[in-house]
């Protein structure tokens, strides 16, 4: 394969395309996104960057194609330090990005979505055809340029995106999750096309957090986590236990509970729980679990598992055209299954969601109206008809001062916080409707570790207190230290129930990825 | 600081209209330059003092054009584009003259009658989009346009159909004497009567300003155009939302065209004045969807519009150049409105960070 693809015309000595990042920083207000991260991606080979969501990754890639600018820190390429000011910039010496979503247009073809934008390169007409016919055929794409968009597959698309990336010139291409989206023949398919392209020299910055499928593809691997990278990885010796364990960490301040709380009275009975999309594609399977008052049940698994769709089937937020779900979920006693998520947090149900930013607040809203949210038809926010804005204001001030929320007002916008003090002001609304229920969803992702300290105190507060938490989370010491039970989820499925006491991270990590468990990890 | 802030908080109310105002103004300006008239007598014309008949006149097409704006600006709160006020104040403005004309109900019963009507068959031309929407992903942009298309053309069908002839054309029949009403002549009755209903269109501001900004009903709704996944989250049920939403701004929409109806047009037919809607979809932009902010945009738009009359006659400009200003201010405010909102939010961001270091404490 290698000897055909060196025929076409891509430099065949040696490669190019080598990038050596150092000591980089980035910051937004409140949160460092990137700090001390070190890479250095030989050219001509497939490097993965791994790591959870929130761990840097994107921020990295966006710095590297030159869509975001570096505080701090170097970047070279093939030895020559480099400033990007623009994608334009990072084009021109040859870093191509094929982004997770594709961004082509249906009504065109694969010709027009390839030139658009780049007319000047070869034209419009004959000679871009045949450029594109020549990539295509170099690395075995199957492309034809004057077939409509709109009749082709997922597949199919993300090699335009590839294509179109190799039309610039680029040497180094970046992909962003790419697998994400492609079944598993089709992520075969790639992983062949991505060989051809490291064989005829180019360099490809794989990103993802599938550890099969960069144990599969990758000649090096760089690991980040809470923004800096972590350790680095050699595929061919490296297990996926290994490297879960490197993506979420065990040497944090572990967040231990004190005397198990747990009581007799069930509060959260999920049962047979089920859901399947649109398409007919199960997202759950047969879920069951209880949940006692005082406990705290612990979620394992690696992102994207069903995790986000039980929150979701919980709390009644499953949107129109988003599949149905099936089985019973009984809050204390009551099946609430078709009753609208307004009606659940009524029932006492307090919700801190993954994603703030989207689904916990109003980042326009200065906070007091902040703390209406979630709470509009219950007092102190609202006397069911009107919105109460004195008691609303006051219930704020309590919680900008009881969750040491640091903020100059409650009429400063939520926006203008720092992501922790948003999570802190997010636990003091959610606590402050007197729930029976918590969903806490990563709480304390990207969030410094003062804040993570203080959220842990506050939901093993709430455990004292009598309240039942589901806890989801990606922080397997997190998991383990406030958990009394934790349930591993994998492809939807609950897959084992183990005891923090006695388990260890590498034995939830070989449950998570799908291995077989050692010792006393039983499955349903 | 409280003082400081509200300092501020005025400011930036006032800086981007006025911004708006002036850049429209400037090239408005260079439009009559270009087209080789006069700016002295063009500015001249516009800013004269109004004569009373022109005073009554603006207060009277200002209600309009306000309620045209406010039903706009229900939806746009919650980012639902009811592009299809232009439709269901025609129908409705049809269907109360039709009502009233029948005289069903004696006096005043029968203008309390029709307004009910046209609020209803306002709620229910605009529902209909609604529902589109949640049942069949219908985007109300498109079906509230076609529903515009649809509603004149019915109306023109059931007017030459079933219309009383008068003249070269039809109208429906005139509502009885009883049921006028006379207005308030703060002048001459030369000058005109300002319409008694005007006072809907003020209570009809008061009402939604107080909805939007004290009402659970009116923060769901401000919360689903400022983030509807947060809203779901919070249990808010966006479909319910958009049906609800839709009908209270049709049946705002209803009610655009009954001052005018009850002030002295007292039938429907070709004098009926079109293209509120429309106006009323600038207004609301101008006036960020405020109701404070859309009675400015009202009474300028109706200022505007009243003023450039003589234009032809005086400076020797098609009044139409007023348009253009009409035009241009929209654009300006937009644009005026979001570099405001970015400069207020770093300086907002750059206090915040002062007052946490003031305070000594990491951030």
């Amino acid at each position: 394969m290698s000897a055909t693809a060196t025929a076409t015309g891509t430099p065949t000595g040696k490669p190019t395309g080598g990038i050596v990042v150092r000591d980089v920083l980035k910051q937004f207000p409140g949160v460092v996104a990137n700090h001390d991260v070190n890479i250095t991606i030989r050219p001509g080979t497939v490097h993965a960057l791994i790591g959870e969501n929130g761990a840097g990754k994107s921020t990295l890639m966006k710095i590297l194609y030159g869509v975001q600018r570096p505080d701090a820190g170097t970047i070279e390429v093939d030895g020559v330090p480099v400033h990007f000011a623009s994608p334009t910039d990072a084009i021109k010496v040859g870093i191509g990005m094929v982004f997770q979503h594709f961004m082509l247009a249906d009504n065109l073809t694969v010709l027009e979505n390839v030139v658009l934008g780049s007319e000047k390169l070869h034209g419009i007409g004959d000679e871009a055809r045949a450029e594109i016919v020549r990539i295509s055929d170099a690395y075995g794409f199957g492309l034809d340029p004057d077939e409509l968009v709109e009749g082709l597959g997922v597949g199919q698309r993300q090699r335009i995106e590839i294509l179109k990336v190799l039309y610039r010139g680029a040497q180094i291409i970046i992909l962003d999750e790419p697998t994400a989206v492609l079944v598993p023949q089709e992520v075969d398919a790639l992983f062949s096309n991505l060989r051809e392209l490291r064989d005829s020299g180019h360099t490809i910055l794989f990103i993802s957090h599938k550890l099969d499928e960069v144990l599969a593809i990758a000649d090096d691997i760089t690991v980040m986590r809470r923004g800096a990278t972590v350790g680095e990885a050699d595929p061919k010796t490296a297990t996926k236990q290994q490297l879960a364990e490197l993506m979420v960490g065990t040497e944090l301040p572990s967040p231990e509970t004190a005397e198990s709380t747990v009581t007799d009275h069930v509060l959260l009975s999920v049962r047979d729980v089920g859901l399947v999309d649109e398409r007919g594609r199960a997202l759950l399977k047969d879920i069951s679990f209880d949940i006692r008052r005082g406990e705290v049940l612990g979620i394992a698994g690696v992102e994207g598992n069903g995790q986000e769709e039980l929150v979701e089937t919980i709390m009644g937020m499953m949107r129109h055209g988003s599949g149905h779900s099936t089985g019973h979920i009984l809050l204390d006693g009551t099946d609430i299954h078709g009753w609208d998520t307004r009606d659940r947090r009524e029932a006492g149900i307090a919700f801190i969601p993954a994603d703030r930013h989207r689904h916990g607040l109003l980042l326009d809203f200065p906070l007091w109206e902040n703390r209406v949210l979630g709470h509009q038809t219950r007092p102190p926010a609202s006397n069911g008809y009107f919105i109460t804005r004195g008691a609303a204001r006051e219930s704020a001030e309590q919680i900008v001062r009881d969750y040491d929320v640091r903020t100059p007002s409650i009429n400063t916008n939520a926006r203008a916080l720092s992501g922790g003090n948003q999570q802190k002001f997010i636990v003091g609304r959610e606590m402050s409707g007197n729930p029976v229920l918590l969903i806490a969803s990563h709480p304390t992702r990207g969030v410094d570790i003062g804040a993570q300290a203080a959220i842990w105190e506050h939901i093993k507060r709430a455990r004292r207190e009598g309240l039942a938490v589901l806890l989801i989370s990606a922080d397997l010491d997190e998991l383990i230290g406030l958990s009394d039970t934790i349930e591993v989820i994998l492809r939807g499925e609950l897959v084992g129930t183990f005891d923090p006491q006695s388990v260890t991270p590498q034995q939830l990590g070989t449950a998570m990825t799908g291995g077989k468990s050692t010792d006393e990890g039983g499955s349903r | 600081m409280s003082s400081a802030k509200i300092v501020r908080a005025v400011a930036q109310a006032l800086i981007a209209p006025l911004i708006a105002v002036l850049i429209s103004a400037l090239i408005t300006s260079i439009v009559v330059v270009i087209a080789g008239a006069s700016v002295g007598d063009f500015w001249d014309v516009m800013l004269k003092v109004p004569s009373h008949r022109n005073l009554v006149n603006i207060i009277n097409q200002s209600s309009m054009i306000f309620l045209a704006g406010l039903a706009a600006a229900i939806g746009f709160r919650m980012n639902l584009f009811n592009i299809g006020v232009e439709g269901q104040y025609t129908l409705a403005g049809y269907t109360a003259a039709l009502v009233a004309g029948a005289a069903w109900f004696p006096g005043k019963l029968n203008v309390l009658v029709a307004l009910l009507v046209a609020m209803a068959v306002g709620a229910l031309w605009a529902g209909i989009a609604g529902l589109l929407k949640v049942t069949r992903g219908v985007s109300e942009v498109i079906s509230t346009i076609m529903l515009n298309a649809i509603a004149g053309t019915l109306v023109g069908y059931l007017l030459s159909n079933h219309g009383d002839q008068y003249g070269q054309g039809r109208r429906t029949t005139p509502i009885p004497a009883s049921s006028q009403l006379k207005g308030w002549t703060p002048w001459s009755v030369t000058d005109g009567a300002i319409w008694t209903l005007v006072l809907v269109a003020i209570l009809a501001g008061i009402v939604m300003a107080v909805v939007i900004n004290r009402s659970r009903f009116g923060f769901d709704l401000r919360a689903t155009g400022a983030n509807a996944d947060a809203a779901v989250a919070s249990g808010v049920n966006v479909k319910k939302m958009v049906v609800v939403s839709m009908l209270i701004s049709g049946a705002v929409a209803g009610l655009i065209w009954m001052p005018a109806l009850f002030g002295g047009a007292d039938y429907y037919g070709p004098p009926f004045q079109r293209t509120l809607g429309f106006t009323g979809i600038a207004v609301a932009l101008l006036g960020r969807n405020r109701p404070l902010g859309i009675m400015f945009g009202a009474v300028l738009f109706a200022w505007l519009s009243e003023q450039a009359n003589p234009l032809g006659l005086i400076a020797d400009i098609s009044p139409s150049v007023v348009q253009i200003t009409q035009g241009v201010v929209v654009l300006a405010v937009v644009i005026a409105y979001e570099v405001v909102r970015r400069s207020m939010a770093a300086l907002e961001q750059r206090e915040l960070r002062n007052a946490l270091e003031a305070e000594g404490a990491p951030a």
